[in-house]
């Protein structure tokens, strides 16, 4: 049996918004194990995006249990919040959020600045090794104005895999990307699925399921499906059948 | 979250924005150079006002006839007929702590020679006047005590006098001028001294025995003054009471009748004077660091700006795992480095234009230690202060709203 990496259990998050109560997660439980790619899916207003900053131990529940790696984070203050969001999470966003006129590789070293026990050197060699992942060995030194929305997406992927986390958060990560672009995208967290990184990403768009392990479907708060998918499709295969852009 | 990382962080945002950071800068640059450079002039200025005093004699006192009286009609002191020969005498055989004494009668006057001629004064003294107000004759020779028994025609006189007097620059000792319609013998010339801080020449002068004056000039049985000094500085006040002693009993003054002459020592004048001179300071320094306070206030419109810009980068650091306390003090270290750069710039720029107007105003200045560490000082209290408003903003950001602000 593979490890939990993410257990949740009748979780509820409510909102107070004047006098009333908006219910954003009305009781959501699963269990996502090492290793698997997960889509979490639905329309705005589904409760996805509290779902994430739950997970991503940016929110805490109102009600229910959530353990991260084992340890339960509910009641967890700020602070020891910032630092499991260190240790064990890896953000992705959908406008990638790099610092500006800072290089690729100060992007990706930036949260080991926030971690006193790794050092200045072993800071350079991790960032340098996971930009060579990603695909970025030449561009190291180039800074994140100068370039392209897909080379910004894998600075910031590289800059998820840096604290070598248990879990690997996206949020809309192909949202600002062209279709080849996305699909070049896709393949990266393909190609870190087949590594044993476990990923959830979270998504409106219904196509990117295909290309996971399995699929979250939430509305109004609620889970209405869980799917494991059996026929993963390769997206470096449409990758490559797309036409390269030559204008 | 190790400090040096801070460090790090920080300098790399203001790399960022070199422009925006000099101008927040210079608010300090121009408000510790100000400060810097006024506290300069006006410790210049005290010094050199000092040094001039205690050159003048810091033991020094001058009596004048006449009670000093608040109020109603004062007439000139120099009219006042209360000080006497006879009361000089009484000091000089019964005072003890005085060094030297000497009476003062001064007529006005024109000096001729020929086709030369100078409107100065006749300053009748005896011949301690040099050892009292430390002067020296730098060429022939001070007049001596027969010359004041016998109110000889002789003078001793300052250089600005013998420049005018004798213009094509031939010695004057020896030779024959005329004060008014009275001949006088030049036997000296005195040292030079320029002017001093109230900005009288003090070249303009000649010293003349002063029973020559009182006869010969004035035709007066009075003293305008007597000038003496104490045996040291610490003596004066003493001096001053024996002195009040001797001459009230002189003047056969019973208790409770008002001195009808009045008592001033240099030391009197000089903590007037350096008091002006304070308070003249105190005021441009807080002219200027009132300068240093809009700069400051500047550094914390700049800080609350650059939080809101960087709201994102803020959420982003959020996200993935600074705390609070390391946002907050990624911008407090942001403000503490402007505002210290600025100081040490503003101080090294203090220092030049202090330079500068040494250098080309030819004004006394002199800069103080504790001025510079107490504007560094102010300076890294200025960051701390005005950053704190700004870092704690940011520091209590909600990661989740920060990220996705627009």
């Amino acid at each position: 049996m593979a490890k939990e990496i993410i257990k949740i259990e009748n979780l509820k998050r409510y909102f107070k918004v004047g006098d009333e109560t908006v219910k954003a997660l009305r009781g959501v439980s699963f269990t996502i194990y090492e290793g698997e790619f997960v889509t979490i899916m639905g329309t705005s207003g589904s409760g996805k995006s509290t779902l994430l900053n739950t997970l991503g131990c940016l929110d805490t529940p109102s009600s229910g249990e959530y353990l991260l790696d084992g340890i339960p984070v509910k009641g967890m203050g700020k602070n020891e919040r910032a630092r499991i969001r260190n240790r064990k999470i890896g953000f992705i966003f959908q406008n990638y959020n790099l610092l500006p006129k800072t290089t690729a590789l100060e992007n990706v070293e930036l949260p080991l600045l926030y971690n006193p026990a790794v050092g200045a050197r072993e800071r350079a060699e991790r960032a340098e090794k996971c930009l060579r992942e990603v695909g970025l060995g030449e561009r190291l030194m180039h800074k994140s104005n100068q370039m392209s929305g897909g080379q910004q997406q894998r600075v910031a992927i590289a800059r998820a895999l840096v604290n070598n986390p248990v879990i690997i958060l996206a949020d809309e990560a192909t949202g600002n990307l062209d279709t080849r672009t996305s699909f070049s995208i896709l393949t990266l967290f393909q190609k870190l699925y087949k590594e044993g990184k476990t990923i959830i990403f979270v998504t409106h768009n219904p196509e990117i399921a295909m290309y996971s392990s399995r699929n979250i479907m939430l509305r109004d708060g609620h889970i209405v499906s869980d799917e494991y998918n059996s026929d993963i499709k390769s997206a470096e295969e449409v990758f490559k059948s797309l036409p390269a852009d030559t204008d | 979250m190790n400090i040096h990382n801070l460090l790090k962080i920080a300098l790399k945002a203001l790399n960022n924005n070199k422009m925006r950071c000099f101008l927040t800068m210079l608010g300090v640059i121009i408000g510790v150079g100000a400060v810097i450079a006024m506290l300069a002039i006006g410790q210049g200025s005290k010094n050199s006002i000092k040094a001039q005093i205690s050159e003048m004699g810091s033991n020094m006192i001058m009596i004048f006839p006449g009670a000093e009286r608040r109020g109603g009609v004062r007439q000139s002191s120099d009219d006042m007929q209360t000080l006497k020969p006879s009361d000089y005498e009484a000091l000089v055989n019964q005072a003890s702590t005085i060094a030297n004494i000497t009476p003062t009668v001064n007529g006005s006057g024109q000096w001729i020679n020929g086709n030369n001629n100078y409107p100065s004064q006749a300053q009748g003294v005896n011949t301690q006047y040099l050892d009292i107000r430390q002067r020296k004759v730098a060429q022939g020779e001070m007049f001596t005590e027969e010359d004041v028994k016998r109110a000889a025609k002789v003078c001793v006189v300052g250089k600005t006098l013998v420049e005018n007097l004798f213009p094509d620059g031939t010695d004057p000792i020896g030779k024959v001028v005329r004060f008014g319609s009275i001949p006088m013998t030049i036997i000296g010339v005195l040292d030079e001294k320029g002017y001093n801080t109230m900005g009288q020449d003090q070249d303009d002068l000649a010293l003349v025995p002063y029973t020559t004056v009182m006869k010969r000039v004035l035709a007066t049985d009075y003293l305008q003054g007597i000038q003496a000094s104490a045996i040291n500085e610490d003596l004066t006040d003493e001096t001053i009471n024996e002195i009040t002693e001797i001459l009230r009993t002189q003047h056969k003054l019973r208790d409770g009748e008002e001195d009808n002459f009045t008592i001033r020592s240099m030391q009197e004048l000089a903590e007037m004077i350096s008091s002006t001179s304070s308070m003249m300071t105190v005021l441009l320094a807080a002219v200027a660091g009132i300068s240093l306070l809009v700069g400051g206030i500047g550094i914390m419109n700049i800080m609350i700006v650059s939080v809101t810009e960087r709201t994102r980068e803020i959420g982003l650091r959020m996200s993935i795992g600074a705390t609070g306390r390391d946002i907050m003090m990624q911008f407090l270290i942001e403000a503490i480095i402007i505002s210290v750069t600025g100081g040490v710039i503003g101080i090294l720029t203090g220092a030049l234009a202090t330079w500068m107007i040494s250098f080309f105003a030819h004004w006394p200045v002199q800069i103080d230690v504790a001025a510079v560490i107490l504007s560094f000082v102010v300076c890294t209290a200025i960051g701390i202060i005005f950053g704190f408003y700004p870092a704690a903003k940011a520091s209590n950001l909600d990661p989740i709203e920060a990220i996705r602000y627009e």
